[in-house]
């Protein structure tokens, strides 16, 4: 049956939603806490913090990661920073221009009462990580220093140079591991999520399997909170970490999670290009060099001259042109897909020409090189490790590259899925960058959730449902879930076909990127439905996993999580071809301006596309209507 | 070009582990180094072959879970690289390689070159930590930090926890690793609170640990893929020595 969900915003106005809504939800007494047991799966930004917050607040917590330690999370990469509307800068920031900003970045695909809590705790989040010990970057007087971002007039971005992601995620591992010190958390490393245990539409705990011997188990608590990050690596390449992948919330989702907006994905545009077969991903160049370089290609196709030979005057600084106001911090889809555009045009650089030069001769020229240095120092060497190239003497070379997923499991207002006691957090929910996520926004969220919202929202929950894991019904269902887990490993070792993972993967890849990439049409997506079954057809007649499911098998590892990419793809394709609009990193080419940007169309799909797993048969597809009350649907134009 | 490789083969923990050769032919110079192996295993799984385990996962030399010994080097030949971010433009064509995994007690080989490195992490449960409850912090800008110091702290922070460090020292000792942590939190006024229980807590959990102890042969330093200083190391032994006299 088709659905309207309802996010279950509290009434009253934007601005005092939240707090409204934090002083009406239930309490859990401080001695009964203890009482109640948590599952945190994921160690990323949104786990840690959600972990060590919880554990804080005295409730047992256990939590999860496939990694050899909680430090190593893709949360980590990110590099350029985290907005908060401090106003530091005196530069007319406040929370309603980043709640307006994120809301118009996302190309109103977002929920209004979501974006808006998360603007209002953002500076909370600065304030915390500072605590903790964060090294973010300071001006000479000692006060915190900010950087711009795309997308945005004002400077709001924080950061540690060039590893932002990495101080804030080492600021939660460190409050993490204190917790585990103290006893309050149970860590477990190297165990990967295989299923949630689901019992009359509640959440009751989860089965996981061990990387390093195989066993797989259940275990039981009062809430489970996914904390799973994205699925871009349904691409195969991509800028995430190898290990990334939709596993957690896909299971989720066949026990009857919503998906929502699966095929919102985001399409970074300043990424080191691909070099050959061989890659196995891609690298990203943080959005924050775009502060300082300029985006040009030559104006005349097939310019085969080096960069520094092509004067002035040949040169098509295109997003200068076109975008005048926001220039090379225009955001990410109209960045990229402007990229695309110019290369399509047989005006690309480097090998294939699939490139563009991001030139920081200028900024050279006018700050001289120490003050590049110390901006961007260690991503002019990381580039220059990959390219073997110099970035102070010769432009990059960049092309866009499939970064983010807004897309996720469906949560309402408290964070929790339609799976009573089920909730997700970060990236792997979908809550609040709409159909585009604007830079520095991913590392807000992630804390945003798992700091400040969800110690809230799960004591809510847990003071109005009490405690309720141990009773026989559980216990099945438990054992069942740990028994369609084995089963699962065992089919996958017993193929003993050719075919490796890895091929299986690539071959998903390229489909996703020509079919379901940067941009998409209906003949593409309903050619992309036909190989896609056609592939996962043969992955499970043909695929080769050698060794054994009771020792470290990472090929074994990987093929659990190619075959569930392969089913979501799917599902991306699905959402991609029902929804006849083009907008934010989700671009139809049917539905787009004269000019060749995105085409809206507000009066048939200002919704959130929820699909529910259904067997065998097509995915059952419900709709959160979004309302807008405070802002006005606008063309976004970033002119 | 043409490689020969020789990698550390190991079933499992305790297992007797060998060097076994591998031809790899056809090494583009523009491929990482965990691409190059990627190849190698794409064959040997082709082939039936149980493949290489080792460990990797963000590919941009931050997340810390790769590390190897290559020919003798932590990370390989390249100064202040990880080997994920090695490319093979480092070698040479008909180049031999021996490829090992980190040799430490207290990081006890998994399987091939994949290790545990737990122990780190049991490190900074012991105090490598600020404690401070989310909910409880002033403003951002309440108490301004010198930009030398938030450098300095940012420059013991970059530490990525590999691993290099323990594997590159004669004595297996993680003493730049722990006093990168400490060294990190104690430039920052936040950091102070605690810093003589966290210096005193850290050092006895290393030496728990079986991790060696430190007698400055400053290979770590040489080792270390974000170029951490071992000034950090002398910070340690100054801060460990006032804490135990008081």
């Amino acid at each position: 049956m088709i659905m309207e969900l309802s996010g279950r915003t509290p009434l009253g106005s934007l601005t005092d939603k939240w707090e409204k809504h934090k002083n009406e939800l239930k309490l859990v007494n401080p001695s009964n806490k203890r009482k109640f047991s948590v599952i945190v799966v994921g160690t990323g930004l949104a786990g840690s913090s959600a972990a060590a917050t919880l554990a804080e607040l005295g409730y047992n917590v256990t939590a999860i990661t496939y990694n050899d330690s909680p430090r190593r999370a893709h949360s980590i990469a990110a590099q350029g920073g985290i907005n908060a509307a401090k106003n530091y800068q005196n530069d007319g920031d406040s929370v309603w221009r980043l709640f307006y900003d994120t809301i118009k970045g996302g190309d109103f695909r977002a929920r209004e009462a979501n974006v808006y809590r998360l603007a209002q705790v953002s500076g909370n989040i600065i304030d915390q990580c500072v605590a903790q010990g964060v090294p973010f970057a300071r001006e000479y007087g000692g006060y915190l220093a900010n950087r711009s971002f795309g997308g945005a007039q004002v400077s709001r971005t924080f950061y540690a140079r060039g590893q932002t992601g990495q101080q804030l995620l080492l600021g939660a591992y460190q409050a993490l591991s204190r917790q585990v010190g103290l006893g309050k958390v149970n860590l477990l490393t190297k165990k990967e999520m295989m299923d949630v245990v689901v019992v009359d539409g509640r959440a009751h705990g989860v089965v996981i399997r061990d990387l390093v011997d195989g066993k797989i188990e259940s275990l039981t608590a009062d809430a489970v909170l996914l904390c799973t990050g994205g699925y871009s690596n349904v691409f195969y390449l991509s800028t995430n970490a190898k290990a990334c992948n939709v596993t957690a919330a896909y299971r989720a989702y066949k026990r009857g999670a919503l998906f929502a907006n699966p095929c919102f994905t985001q399409i970074h545009p300043t990424c080191i290009p691909v070099s050959g077969d061989y890659q196995s991903k891609l690298t990203l160049m943080s959005e924050s060099l775009r502060n300082d370089g300029r985006i040009w290609v030559p104006k005349e196709r097939g310019d085969t001259r080096l960069p520094n030979l092509i004067p002035e005057i040949e040169r098509d600084y295109y997003l200068e042109r076109k975008y005048p106001s926001f220039g090379n911090l225009s955001p990410r889809d109209i960045a990229s897909r402007a990229a695309k555009e110019v290369c399509d045009d047989g005006r690309g650089v480097g090998p294939g020409g699939k490139g563009v030069y991001l030139d920081f001769a200028d900024a050279i020229s006018r700050l001289g090189r120490k003050v590049i240095e110390d901006r961007y120092g260690n991503l002019f060497e990381m580039y220059q490790r990959i390219t073997g190239e110099d970035p102070y003497s010769v432009p990059m070379r960049i092309y866009p590259a499939v970064h983010y997923t807004m897309g996720g499991l469906w949560v309402d207002y408290n964070l929790m899925s339609n799976v009573n006691g089920l909730f997700v957090l970060g990236e792997a929910n979908f809550s609040d960058h709409g159909a585009n996520r604007l830079g520095a926004s991913a590392l807000m969220q992630g804390l945003a959730d798992g700091y400040f919202i969800i110690p809230y929202t799960v004591g809510g929950y847990l003071a109005s449902t009490g405690p309720g894991t141990h009773t026989e019904a559980v216990r099945n269902k438990a054992a069942e879930a740990v028994q369609h887990s084995e089963e699962k490993i065992t089919r996958l070792l017993a193929i003993n076909g050719k075919r490796t993972p890895t091929s299986f993967h690539r071959e998903l890849g390229k489909i996703m990127w020509d079919k379901c990439g940067m941009a998409r049409n209906e003949q593409g997506l309903q050619s992309a439905l036909v190989e896609i079954p056609q592939l996962r057809d043969e992955f499970w007649n043909n695929l080769r996993v050698p060794g054994t499911g009771e020792e470290l098998n990472q090929s074994l590892e990987h093929a659990s999580r190619v075959a569930d990419f392969l089913e979501f793809a799917e599902l991306m394709v699905r959402d991609a071809l029902h929804r006849k609009e083009s907008c934010g990193g989700h671009f139809r080419e049917e539905f787009q301006t004269e000019d060749g940007e995105a085409k809206r169309n507000d009066n048939d799909f200002t919704y959130v596309a929820a699909w529910e797993y259904n067997g065998n048969n097509a995915p059952l597809m419900h709709k959160e209507h979004l309302h807008f009350e405070n802002v006005e649907l606008a063309t976004r134009s970033y002119k | 070009m043409n490689l020969r490789l020789h990698i550390w083969r190991q079933k499992e923990p305790g297992a007797q582990g060998m060097l076994k050769a591998y031809d790899v032919a056809d090494v583009s110079e523009h491929m990482s180094f965990l691409e190059m192996l990627d190849v190698l295993n794409e064959r040997l799984l082709e082939n039936g072959e149980d493949p290489v385990a080792f460990e990797h996962d963000c590919r941009e030399g931050i997340c810390g879970t790769c590390g190897m010994v290559i020919n003798g080097r932590p990370h390989g030949p390249e100064p202040k690289t990880t080997v994920c971010q090695l490319h093979m433009r480092s070698f040479h064509d008909g180049d031999s390689i021996t490829i090992e995994p980190w040799r430490a007690s207290a990081f006890p080989v998994v399987k091939d070159l994949v290790v545990d490195r737990s122990a780190f992490d049991r490190i900074v449960q012991k105090g490598g930590y600020i404690s401070v409850n989310t909910g409880n912090a002033p403003d951002g800008n309440a108490i301004p930090v010198p930009k030398v110091n938030a450098d300095l702290a940012m420059d013991a922070a970059s530490c990525i926890g590999c691993g290099a460090c323990v594997a590159a020292c004669p004595n297996a000792s993680a003493m730049l690793f722990t006093a990168a942590k400490i060294g990190h939190l104690h430039a920052l006024p936040q950091g102070h609170a605690e810093k003589g229980a966290r210096v005193y807590n850290m050092v006895l959990a290393m030496d728990d640990e079986g991790f060696g102890a430190c007698t400055n042969h400053l290979e770590c330093e040489a080792a270390c893929p974000k170029g951490i200083s071992s000034l950090f190391i002398a910070k340690l032994n100054t801060e460990f020595v006032i804490t135990s006299l008081l």
